[in-house]
């Protein structure tokens, strides 16, 4: 057993950082950034997100979407046939077709994402000029933007990151004056609004948000605009945040008590909050999530787990799930990973941990194997699979879907990871 | 380019994976980009597979185009042969995989592998699921039975007597709507008639399996949509006749006895005479006078559509007020049963015209695919599922075949208990009046707690969407009396009640709603 199984490791791990990062590549059991449309087109309200490709996009969507609950969802699928592949002359004809269809029947959109797909970067269908041409017929009824949510470019929440990277030059410029604060990626609603009360009491405002709920709502961008980053994923939006002379507050995700309070630390201290006020504002919600996360890290404390890569969010996990809840990480994947954003997490990983960037699925699942981890954390195409093969799995899909940051949260996030073990531990048949 | 929202199939590949998933000791190539691995989730969750499906993605990125995606298709082929030792392989690509043109199939021959290598090429831009699977299982049983076909224009020798006739099962695959539970049926009806099952497939069969598929004397082809090209490539090379009825609802079923004893040369007299099934008498049974002339609306594949009018119209007693299929491969067969129940065949794939459709007749029951249960419970109106696209439930722990005799018993259940049970209807009716029987009065067992459910709203354009579909054109205003009047309708019915009589009113371009308009409604609207 390894020092940190009792989590004591933290003095250990706070000076150096993991070095030691297996390089896959292969099959990779993970969604495309198409994917995103799914909670993205929840946030923004008045978005309408269409895909230019193929059946299997829309395939793709309505499978990771699971249900059907609305009739006619923000989104949908231009879905390429033979002759448009034939000449982009007709494929363009097509698009500005579809796009008058679409905006005819819904009047109520305000903002329409072009989004490319496999097919159509192989063909080389251009939707930045798609989207100037029809941007000069709909404005200003209708903003046009283009990003790409394609497999040979984005793994699954990359789509959002190349989503709102296209909603960046959108933003009005900010007249110079007090820095303001930005909130970079997308949260729950619930999870908003109590970050806007702790920053509000912290004397940190107005705070914006990107997404904004509403496209007409766009934060204003500019050299007074200091952003944290709520999500792990978004190296192509901090970076087009960063040419409109924004800058990143480095700080760990906002996942479980230390992580929400680091982050919180990283907007108090740019914006020079009293510690002692920082210390009255944070402190009874810190307790009140440590109360919460008592109960599970008795399930979870010593426990091991495996985490496969999926949405970027494996390295905040792990830190939360190793530091917060005691569990031993036997190895974390990740698809990507961006050492200047991820650096503050690093950090606070133990020095021996097995991190993986890439995947071969196949080898991969050889290790898990081997390992016989307590828990699995994996998608939806691996979970069935291992528990026939008689492992714990928690679907990493739901850590995307469920509102997790924020100290409210920190219990709610540890009760995922702590269900399978629970369920399992029950059933006697 | 077609604007899409929901999709009844998915693109060709998925076919084919259905098709390997189905099978054993088969494994499927398939050039594809990263993401396109979201189809194994169909297969782990909605059918709860305990194993992944026998698929390798070769995973190719934007990084990877400029370079050599013809060898990363090649080391993914020779890794999974060395991984998976499977008796044979198919190797293709998805959508975006096919635009590389890196030619799988000559790839894959050039790593000369000690196995059958299968090319299945799908046009993803022209063709979708369906279409895939069944190309994929033709291709298959061309080239594994393909070698022990017999010289053309020979004879096929006469069976030896005392030898059992034995047939071969086709289409049931991976992710078909309970093909799991028909096999086990149709296979026991079989046996019951002295007539063994050669091989099952594709599912459950391995490459070796299809090897042998010209041992049988005939074919029983359960799902034309995948095994109909495949059973008449074996009907011309092995002369093997196949079956063409489908065992779905008591009459075909019947049919479908004689029709395979015909071709095994037994009796089938045994089996027509024992044969039991419940659903003749528990049509026939009074409490079922209130089924007489329910208006269906039918939507699915072509084979579970056409199947399920026949049971509705003859065996139920229903009225068939419409039926279409998703496939347009099968339009035929969904025109000609249109012709017999005298309504407009509707074949598309636009969900959002079926969902139109469904608006416009006001069926009392749809029977459809899970589009057409999202369509019904948006509408109010009751709904069964017949076929696929499927869902997590249409996987039931429980035996549940759709075929033979048994499926017939499962069909009356699954069919009529979402609609109001016919004494019940009539107990409603009598009690309308009583002060414990009215609107929001929960059923006494929920307990007193309850809220009462919101049944009587307006009529309304579908929330949250601004739905095609016209119910109130322009605003009616209800006369208090007429209002008054409309209370007094049932409440279960008091919802459609209002829908037509501001429909009748927007058509007759009534600005009020007067008891008069009301009961000018309820006659137009009688049948």
């Amino acid at each position: 057993m390894n020092a940190h199984v009792q989590g004591c490791t933290v003095s250990v791990a706070k000076q150096a950082v993991p070095q030691l990062v297996r390089r896959e590549s292969g099959q990779r059991e993970v969604f495309c950034g198409l994917t995103g449309i799914v909670w993205l087109h929840r946030k923004i309200q008045d978005a309408f997100f269409l895909v230019v490709g193929s059946r299997t996009c829309a395939h793709l969507i309505q499978s990771a979407a699971g249900v059907m609950i609305f009739a006619e969802p923000r989104f949908a699928t231009a879905i390429m046939e033979e002759k448009d592949l034939a000449g982009l002359t007709d494929a363009n004809d097509e698009l500005d077709r579809i796009v008058t269809q679409l905006i005819a029947r819904r009047p109520d959109i305000r903002l329409l994402f072009l989004v490319g797909s496999c097919p159509s970067e192989v063909i080389k269908l251009d939707l930045s000029r798609a989207a100037l041409r029809l941007s000069q017929t709909f404005s200003p009824a209708v903003r046009i933007l283009n990003y790409s949510g394609s497999g040979i470019e984005t793994t699954f929440t990359q789509g959002e990151d190349a989503c709102l990277a296209s909603l960046v030059p959108a933003a009005p410029p900010m007249g110079t004056g007090e820095d303001q604060l930005l909130i970079v990626g997308s949260l729950a609603d619930v999870v908003e609004d109590q970050f806007v009360r702790m920053f509000e009491a912290l004397g940190i405002g107005p705070v914006q948000f990107l997404p904004p709920r509403n496209s007409t709502a766009m934060p204003a961008v500019g050299p007074n605009t200091k952003f944290l980053l709520a999500q792990p994923f978004l190296a192509d939006t901090a970076r087009a945040l960063e040419d409109r002379g924004a800058t990143r507050l480095a700080a760990p995700f906002p996942l479980g008590v230390e992580g929400t309070t680091t982050w919180l630390r990283a907007a108090a201290d740019a914006f020079g909050v009293d510690p002692a006020l920082f210390e009255k504002v944070t402190q009874p919600n810190r307790a009140r999530a440590e109360r919460a996360l008592v109960r599970y890290r008795d399930e979870l404390a010593g426990r091991s787990i495996f985490l496969f890569p999926d949405s970027q969010l494996e390295i905040p996990l792990a830190r939360f799930l190793s530091r917060e809840l005691s569990m031993r990480l036997i190895e974390v994947g990740t698809p990507y990973l961006h050492r200047e954003h991820l650096a503050e997490e690093l950090k606070l990983l133990p020095i021996d941990v097995a991190l993986t960037e890439g995947q071969d699925v196949d080898l991969q699942l050889d290790r898990c194997r081997e390992a016989r981890p307590d828990l699995v954390l994996c998608g939806l195409g691996l979970a069935n699979p291992l528990e026939a093969e008689g492992l714990t799995t928690k679907w990493s899909i739901e850590l995307v879907f469920t509102p997790i940051q924020g100290y409210e949260q920190a219990a709610d996030l540890a009760e995922l990871f702590a269900r399978p073990l629970v369920r399992r531990a029950k059933l006697v048949a | 380019m077609q604007l899409t929202v929901w999709t009844y199939e998915g693109p060709p590949h998925v076919g084919a994976m259905r098709v390997a998933t189905g099978m054993q000791g088969l494994h499927y190539v398939l050039h594809a980009p990263q993401g396109d691995t979201y189809a194994d989730l169909l297969f782990t969750m909605i059918e709860r597979r305990d194993r992944r499906p026998p698929v390798t993605y070769t995973t190719f990125s934007a990084r990877d185009l400029g370079g050599d995606t013809a060898e990363l298709f090649k080391t993914a082929a020779q890794n999974a042969y060395d991984r998976f030792q499977p008796q044979a392989m198919i190797v293709g690509a998805s959508c975006t995989g096919s635009l590389i043109q890196d030619d799988p199939g000559g790839l894959a021959r050039a790593l000369n592998l000690p196995i059958p290598v299968v090319t299945v090429d799908l046009p993803a831009y022209q063709r979708k699921e369906n279409w895939g699977a069944a190309e994929t299982f033709y291709q298959l049983v061309r080239a594994l039975a393909g070698p022990s076909a017999p010289a053309p224009g020979a004879k096929r020798p006469e069976r030896e007597a005392g030898v059992r006739s034995s047939c071969n099962l086709l289409g049931p695959a991976a992710l078909g709507f309970r093909h799991r539970d028909d096999v086990t049926e149709i296979t026991g009806l079989l046996a019951g008639l002295g007539i063994d099952v050669n091989v099952t497939a594709p599912m459950g069969a391995t490459p070796a399996d299809l090897a042998r598929l010209g041992d049988a004397d005939f074919n029983v082809v359960l799902y034309p949509e995948i095994a109909g090209q495949a059973a008449s490539w074996l009907q011309r090379t092995f002369g093997q006749p196949s079956t063409k009825t489908i065992p779905i609802g008591v009459s075909a079923t019947r049919e479908f006895v004689e029709e395979v004893a015909g071709l095994a040369g037994v009796d089938a007299t045994a089996v027509l005479a024992t044969s039991s099934t419940r659903l003749p008498w528990y049509s026939r049974s009074v409490d079922s006078t209130y089924l007489t002339g329910k208006r269906v609306f039918i939507f699915g594949d072509a084979t579970h559509a056409v199947a399920a009018a026949r049971i509705a119209s003859d065996e139920l007693g229903f009225k068939v007020v419409g039926i279409g299929t998703y496939s347009r491969e099968f339009g035929r067969e969904i025109r000609e049963a249109a012709k017999l129940y005298d309504v407009e065949p509707l074949i598309t794939d636009d969900y959002l015209e079926v969902e139109a459709k469904v608006a416009e007749l006001q069926p009392e029951l749809v029977l459809g695919t899970q589009m057409e249960r999202h369509i019904a419970k948006r509408l109010g109106v009751p709904c069964a599922v017949i076929s696929a696209p499927v869902h997590v439930q249409d996987f039931p722990a429980r035996y549940a075949p759709q075929m033979g005799f048994e499926g017939a018993n499962v069909i009356f259940d699954t069919w009529v208990h979402p609609l109001m049970m016919g004494l019940e209807e009539h107990l409603l009716a009598m009690f309308k009046d009583d002060f414990e029987f009215k609107d929001g009065a929960m059923p006494s067992h929920l307990g007193s707690g309850h809220a009462g459910p919101a049944r009587d709203v307006p009529a309304q354009a579908g929330q949250a969407s601004t739905s095609s579909i016209p119910v109130s054109d322009i605003a009616v205003i209800w006369a208090a009396d007429a209002e008054k009047e409309l209370h007094k309708i049932p409440f279960f019915v008091r919802g459609k009640a209002r829908r037509n009589t501001e429909r009748f009113a927007n058509e007759n371009g009534l600005a009020t709603i007067t008891v008069e308009t009301l009961y000018d409604a309820k006659a137009h609207y009688a049948r």
